[in-house]
């Protein structure tokens, strides 16, 4: 993993103002040299703005970015060791693609034949050797972001900036471009910083994820811990889908938490593996994902604890179902995905059924 | 720790290069346009001297009588009337007020069918061919386009002659220095300004709500009626506009086509200014115009307001 | 089978909007000095009146060196305005931009004018140079309109994605901006300098005893026998503002089709 490498970014208390607007609400992160990582959020929570400081775009109204240890303050884009590929590509459109994916050598001491060279390197690299004297305009979508990529990675930058790059693609070849970014990112191995709302995309390609919410990260971790133990309700929603049920602690012990949860029954839960998040007014809740409960059909054995459910909805997605079910005892359904098995029936709505579940497999919500 | 800025610094800022930025043609109009606009105002509150003005407030420029000042210091024995005490200014305005707005609605009306066929019936391909066609006339010489009109019209000119030689007709028609003449000549003059903008606001309207419309059963009229008119306003608000307001202006059409037998009040402005030399009378008359024209243009859209509002 | 009413219409308005520019011509080598029907024969006797005429030639220098004077102000003026209105956002944007616009409503005269009554007291002679000055001020606003258009296709993030690579504002203006708003450029100063050439108010209030063309015609169209002379003058000079158009058309369409933007259709 990434522990231990240099450090390459880092924010210190950073906030930003647009007018009266709290744009960024005290950034504080380090992102380490050569990882993937990606700063995911909804619309309007600061992941583009906060980018775009790293970038030099944008300027902080208060505390420090540090690029490769220094303070970049006051520092213009043009002189920063980053580079960035932009939502729109910006490809040049009057110009060949040769001429785009040369346009930051312009000041390079090399012989033209060098660079040439290198154009021609840098195109190889995104799989588009021999576009060199193609009329960028006349480009498709998935062609333009290659062409952006290349121009950007020639120049050799310490950070490579992604701004939401596959958000203009559609499915197949954004699914596509996913696994070639991550190959180029190991193949260059500098550090690529990603922004999406998209959180199928970061949780596929990152090392690390910073969620955001409203100006503030609310996690910063891997993908899987991200996903096994989100600190929050709203990163648990916000990443996959969680089912939530309401809860009541009872007791805390010896690094035990005993719980009474809806429609589960009397619990313990591991105290630092499984509890996580700040105590709230609300009361705490249990969570759990929908592929760490199963539907049992006849004659399975139950591998843990086991309970009664009514089948309330059925989506069918061809190579999984997910099953709305409501468990006895409890007043709203949860979600079940359960992986089609060839010859394995859809249960029709209405039937009753028996759901095994593990409690080593919930979080719990304080 | 100190409270983070909240507002940058304006120096160095975006707006202090836009400002900068565009300083250049500002104040090229400020000084240009708006200081000499603010002089006009400021004349026509003025006493008229002999080849000068003197700055001796009065309001008799708009109403009542004036004395010119002579070379000599002495006020001249004649008086002048004011814009507004003069019938003959008055009869002028009445009727440049009078020709502006037939040559509005002739010109507006004429032109709507022509924004409407080039936004709805043409391929998008070759709209911009129709518009660059539509305008061209536009951009030949004011001047030779009215001559044109003038000769055309003539007892002796061409639609007389054609008409005459079908054997239509026996006598020439009295075409020239009729006002009828002069509306037609203006309202070929300012078409173009007419059909753009109306074209413009045609595009925006988003084709779907047309269909929606047919949809649930109405009749294309009604359509036309109910949803596309109400929201081509905008553009027909801004072509009257467009068009009432330079018309106003006009006197090279009164000179030719009138013959100078049915001035207008450009016309009599330049009279004031250039060839009477009494810049006070006639920055007076100038600014009663503009007033009267400014306030028909806010009454007018006062009485459309409800076009107005909203996204566009 | 459906009468395309509306398409009928159009033709027939355009028929009437090209009326008088389709029968100067056919009067220009009509060998009468009276303008109408029948025709009398073929003459080039006009033609080269015009040529040989001396005052005329005068004219037409002057009339050239105002027109491309004011092409180069008002579209030098028009960039920077347009540019800063697309590009920046300011509270005085407003109000600059709507004196900077306001010529295209206001009736000539009334700009002509006042400009000639500062202009007499403040003790500037008329001349050429003055009719330049009004010019200026009646085609900046088409300038304006026709660079808004094109500063606005540009993309906002070509700008940065330069500076992302290292260039500074000014080489950033020179090798992305410059050359994907040059058509737009081109067709302000054609079109500046169409308006000019044509242009009558301004001229005849600014101007001294200097000729311009179009002084010159409205003066020559007292005496009926010099008609046919400005039929042929008037002839050529439609023959060049129509060729001037169509460059500036040309211009425009090339701009788009470089950055692959879409035709709206004209210079709006």
């Amino acid at each position: 993993m990434t522990s231990g490498k240099p450090t390459m970014i880092e924010f210190q208390d950073v906030h930003k103002y647009y007018g009266d607007y709290h744009a960024l609400r005290g950034i504080s992160a380090t992102i380490k040299a050569g990882e993937f990582f990606s700063l995911l959020g909804p619309s309007g929570c600061g992941k583009t703005t906060l980018l775009r400081t790293i970038a030099g775009f944008e300027g902080i109204s208060s505390g420090v970015v540090l690029i490769d240890g220094k303070d970049v303050a006051g520092v213009p884009p043009n002189k920063r060791p980053t580079n960035m590929v932009f939502q729109s590509y910006a490809i040049f459109p009057h110009l060949s693609v040769a001429q785009n994916v040369g346009f930051g050598l312009r000041k390079d001491p090399r012989s033209v034949a060098d660079k040439a060279r290198a154009v021609d390197e840098a195109l190889a690299m995104v799989g588009l050797s021999g576009y060199g004297a193609r009329a960028a305009h006349a480009l498709s979508g998935g062609q333009r972001q290659r062409v952006a990529l290349a121009r950007a990675l020639i120049l050799k930058p310490k950070v490579l900036l992604l701004d939401e790059p596959l958000s203009a693609l559609d499915k197949k070849l954004r699914e596509n471009m996913q696994v070639e970014l991550i190959k180029l990112q190991r193949q260059v191995g500098i550090t690529f910083i990603l922004v999406t709302h998209d959180q199928e995309e970061a949780l596929v390609m990152s090392d690390r994820i910073a969620v955001m919410f409203e100006g503030q990260i609310a996690q910063l971790d891997s993908p899987e811990r991200l996903y096994r133990l989100p600190k929050t309700r709203a990163v648990a929603n916000f990443i996959g889908t969680m089912n939530f049920l309401s809860a009541q602690i009872l007791s805390e012990a010896g690094g035990q938490v005993e719980v009474e949860a809806q429609g589960l029954g009397r619990l313990q839960l591991d105290a630092e593996k499984q509890v996580t998040g700040t105590p709230s007014t609300n009361g705490a809740t249990i969570g759990f994902r929908p592929e760490t409960a199963t539907l049992l059909f006849d004659g399975q054995q139950a591998s843990d604890r086991e309970t009664m459910a009514t089948v309330e909805e059925v989506v069918y997605y061809g190579d999984m179902t997910y099953y709305d079910v409501l468990l006895d005892g409890t007043t709203a359904p949860v979600r079940l995905s359960m992986r089609n098995v060839f010859g394995r029936p859809v249960l029709d709505i209405g039937t009753r059924t028996r759901v095994g579940w593990s409690p080593g497999a919930l979080v719990l919500f304080r | 720790m100190s409270e983070p800025l909240k507002r940058p610094r304006f120096w160095g800022s975006q707006a202090a290069s836009g400002l900068a930025l565009i300083s250049p043609t500002a104040l090229y109009a400020i000084l240009l346009l708006a200081a000499p606009l603010a002089a006009t105002l400021v004349y026509s509150v003025m006493t008229d001297g002999y080849l000068t003005i003197i700055p001796r407030f009065q309001l008799c420029n708009y109403i009542g009588e004036c004395h010119a000042q002579l070379a000599d210091g002495t006020m001249a024995p004649e008086a002048y009337l004011g814009a507004w005490s003069d019938p003959i200014v008055r009869t002028l305005m009445a009727r440049s007020l009078l020709v502006s707005v037939l040559v509005t609605a002739a010109t507006v009306l004429l032109a709507y069918p022509v924004a409407y066929f080039v936004s709805f019936s043409v391929d998008a391909s070759r709209k911009s061919l129709w518009l660059f066609m539509i305008t061209i006339p536009f951009w030949t010489s004011y001047v030779i386009r009215v001559f044109m009109w003038n000769v055309m019209i003539s007892r002796t000119g061409v639609i007389n002659s054609v008409l005459q030689g079908l054997h239509i007709i026996t006598d020439p028609l009295q075409m020239s220095f009729t006002l009828q003449a002069m509306v037609i000549t203006l309202a070929h003059a300012y078409a173009p300004f007419a059909i753009l903008p109306i074209y413009v606001a045609l595009e925006k309207i988003d084709r779907s709500l047309l269909e929606a419309g047919q949809d649930l059963g109405e009749t294309r009229f009604a359509t036309f009626l109910r949803v596309t008119l109400p929201l081509s306003m905008t553009g027909v608000i801004a072509a009257v506009l467009i068009v009432f307001i330079p018309t106003i202006g006009d006197y090279v059409t009164p000179n030719l086509i009138g013959g100078g037998k049915i001035p207008m009040i450009a016309n009599m402005i330049e009279k004031q200014m250039l060839k009477a030399d009494n810049r006070a009378l006639g920055s007076a008359i100038a600014v009663s115009a503009m007033l009267v024209v400014g306030l028909v243009s806010v009454i007018f859209l006062a009485l459309n307001r409800r076009y107005l509002k909203g996204p566009t | 089978m459906k009468i395309p009413v509306l398409r009928i219409y159009t033709v027939g308005y355009l028929l009437f909007l090209y009326c008088p520019i389709v029968i100067l011509p056919i009067f220009a080598f009509n060998n009468s000095t009276a303008v109408a029907f029948p025709l009398q024969g073929f003459t080039t006797e006009w033609f080269s009146n015009v040529f040989h005429d001396a005052v005329l030639g005068h004219a037409l220098k002057n009339s050239l060196l105002v027109a491309a004077s004011t092409a180069v102000l008002a579209t030098v003026l028009g960039t920077l305005a347009a540019r800063a209105n697309t590009r920046y956002q300011f509270k005085a944007a407003g109000p600059l931009m709507a004196l900077i616009m306001l010529p295209m409503v206001l009736p000539e005269i009334i700009m002509a004018m006042a400009l000639l009554v500062v202009l007499l007291s403040v003790g500037i002679p008329l001349s050429l140079f003055t009719i330049v000055l009004g010019h200026v001020l009646v085609c900046t606003p088409f300038a304006v309109a026709i660079l808004t258009s094109a500063f606005q296709s540009l993309d906002k993030s070509l700008e940065e994605a330069a500076y992302d690579l290292g260039e500074g504002p000014v080489s950033t203006f020179r090798l992305i901006i410059l050359p994907l708003v040059m058509p737009g450029i081109i067709s302000a100063m054609l079109i500046c300098f169409t308006i000019s050439l044509d242009e009558f108010i301004v001229a005849n209030f600014l101007g001294s005893g200097e000729p311009l063309l179009s002084t010159f015609i409205y003066g020559q169209l007292r005496f009926p026998k010099n008609v046919p002379n400005i039929m042929a003058l008037g002839t050529l000079l439609v023959g060049v503002s129509i060729t001037l158009l169509a460059l500036a058309e040309f211009f425009r369409r090339r701009g788009l089709a470089r950055t692959g933007a879409k035709d709206s259709g004209g210079f709006l």
